[in-house]
């Protein structure tokens, strides 16, 4: 495991102990390196090359001036192409920089690419993108295994020390599943703490942007970064953005941490409810009140979510149909002829399942069947946390129901990908903030994640609880 | 079974998605088991329960409703894979 820092990197170039481009040159010999993971859809040294030239021609005081960050191809970015990891977005050159990303230059950090993920964010392994899959660093030779999705890209970046930080999105566990797939730190926070605009949209009610990093000090620092008010996006809360960082706490004697009885399923392997039950005593140690709590609708989350999902879905895709940028089919001898082949060559199978089936459960007969059914038991689930969070600070709970799985495996059985989303689409729904750490190691030394969950707009709770169990288990 | 030939062809005419016959029964194959899968939302009771739609807990603010003219239309079309003296081209639509 890499023990980079993007907080002691700060202290050196602050103190002149390496340079900015010394830094930078370090990175872009490990991406050439590495090549053969495929994490990046986008990567220009010449570009790298640019901005550490502006940068050293620049005197003005910045906070991550200098700092490697890697940008999930899901946010458009003026300097380099956006994908989304789909042919239908093949060339596509956006005239406007995404709000977390155009913080992140704000700061002085420096883009060294653009990662890959699953198609629109659409999947959990990172198999589902147009330009291949991503490999996690941590497979063995011979059997490759996946890094989660669908961020996989970010967190294998971060897990392959390629950069100090990497933004991704998370719609139902698309930062948290892959953190603890790569045994790195992510975290999604409230919905509507960081603005959507300018990232391609997958799920409006759900998509949240967030960090991975090498560890929580770093988040903490990143995520205030990106976090902030904005009118273009409706949905983005004006609330004070605390300094996450120099609020680190790690004393949690007197707090209460709940624990779910539903999160306890069935043909969860032994080692995921030891690391579990080892976080849980890591807290009793330290004075934090132990307090079983019950989320009854816990088993209808996944469903609820593959109703809202795909339907939002085939509502914001519409908008890729071949007239205003990106790919468009050459068989074009009418104009629903051109939209019914761009969008057949365009996508992938994944998204189109997706928008085969958030169409139907939009179309006139089944609205109230499906889709208002699913989000009547979303506000139950909603409520579920509410009550919870009455009689406790924060919630601990596994991340994914498994380690790294084989490249392709689950392929073939949509369900069963969908399930590795069993423990972070709960609080997608409710759109609490989530973080993932690393926590102890399978039987093949596979890094597995806790999840810590907080009250809306309680990230430094989150962080507190994070840096705390982060520091007992080094 | 939810989901025939009928009905797949139906959704994807809606999705503007051309599906070949291989495909279609993928599609039909596939799509059944989810919806099968959701099912279970039925044993819950959502009698009197209010649908959520937007899980935004603050107040969503309102804006200054001023113009912003970024006059951005060449670099847009830059991005379009047909154009014509400053639009958007697409195949002929009226006889």
């Amino acid at each position: 495991m890499s023990k980079s820092s993007l907080k002691q990197t700060l202290k050196d170039l602050d103190t002149k102990k390496i340079s900015i481009r010394e830094l930078n040159q370090d990175y872009l010999k490990r991406i050439k390196e590495n090549e053969n993971l495929n994490v990046f859809i986008h990567f220009s040294e010449d570009n790298v090359l640019k901005q550490i030239d502006n940068l050293e021609n620049d005197n003005s005081a910045k906070k991550l001036k200098g700092i490697p960050i890697a940008i999930k191809d899901l946010f458009c970015t003026k300097s380099m192409p956006t994908t989304a990891a789909s042919k239908i977005l093949e060339n596509f050159n956006p005239t406007y920089e995404s709000f977390v990303t155009q913080k992140l230059l704000d700061e002085g950090s420096i883009f060294v690419g653009k990662t890959n993920l699953d198609e629109f964010a659409m999947g959990s392994a990172t198999n589902t993108s147009f330009f291949g899959n991503t490999i996690n660093p941590l497979s063995k030779e011979n059997e490759p295994l996946a890094p989660g999705g669908s961020s996989g890209g970010s967190a294998a970046a971060v897990a392959a020390d390629l950069c100090l930080g990497a933004t991704g999105t998370d719609t139902g566990g698309s930062i948290r599943q892959p953190a603890s797939f790569c045994g790195v730190v992510g975290i999604k926070p409230t919905y509507g703490l960081c603005s959507r605009w300018g990232i391609a949209a997958f799920a409006s009610s759900l998509d949240q942007a967030g960090i991975f990093s090498h560890n929580v000090e770093d988040a903490s620092i990143l995520l205030q970064s990106i976090a902030g008010f904005d009118q273009r996006d409706s949905t983005s809360a004006k609330v004070d953005i605390p300094n996450y960082f120099e609020n680190l706490d790690d004393d949690l004697n007197g707090k209460t941490v709940g624990i779910p009885k539903e999160y306890s399923i069935d043909g969860t392997p032994m080692e995921i409810s030891q690391i579990w039950e080892d976080a849980i005593k890591v807290l009793e140690k330290k004075g934090v009140k132990i307090k079983n709590i019950s989320l009854p609708h816990t088993k209808y989350a996944l469903p609820t979510y593959y109703i809202i999902a795909p339907a939002e879905a085939s509502s914001n895709l519409a908008r890729y149909d071949g007239v205003k940028y990106g790919f468009r089919s050459d068989e074009i001898n009418s104009l629903d002829e051109m939209y019914e082949n761009t969008r057949a060559q365009g996508f992938g199978r994944e998204v189109k399942r997706r928008i085969l089936i958030g169409t139907y459960v939009l179309s006139a007969g089944y609205y109230d069947a499906y889709y208002l059914k699913a989000q009547k038991v979303r506000k139950l689930i909603a409520d579920d946390f509410n009550k919870a969070f009455k009689e406790c600070d924060f919630i601990v709970t596994p991340t994914a129901p498994s380690a790294a799985f084989p490249l392709n495996e689950k392929q073939n059985d949509p369900i069963k990908m969908y399930l590795n989303d069993v423990f972070t689409v709960p609080a997608s729904l409710a759109g609490l903030p989530g973080i993932s750490i690393p926590f102890g190691k399978d039987k093949n030394n596979l890094p597995l994640g806790i999840q810590i969950l907080g009250k809306h707009f309680d990230e430094q709770q989150v962080f507190n609880a994070a840096v705390s169990l982060e520091r007992s288990y080094e | 079974m939810k989901i025939d030939k009928n009905t797949i062809n139906k959704i994807a005419r809606l999705s503007r998605i051309k599906l070949d016959d291989k495909e279609s029964e993928d599609y039909i194959k596939d799509l059944n088991s989810i919806l099968d899968w959701v099912e279970q939302l039925n044993e819950v009771n959502t009698e009197n329960v209010e649908p959520l739609s937007n899980i935004s807990s603050s107040i969503l603010p309102k804006r200054e409703d001023v113009s912003n003219d970024t006059n951005s239309s060449d670099e847009i079309l830059e991005n379009a894979p047909d154009k014509l003296e400053g639009f958007f081209a697409v195949p002929k639509v009226v006889e």
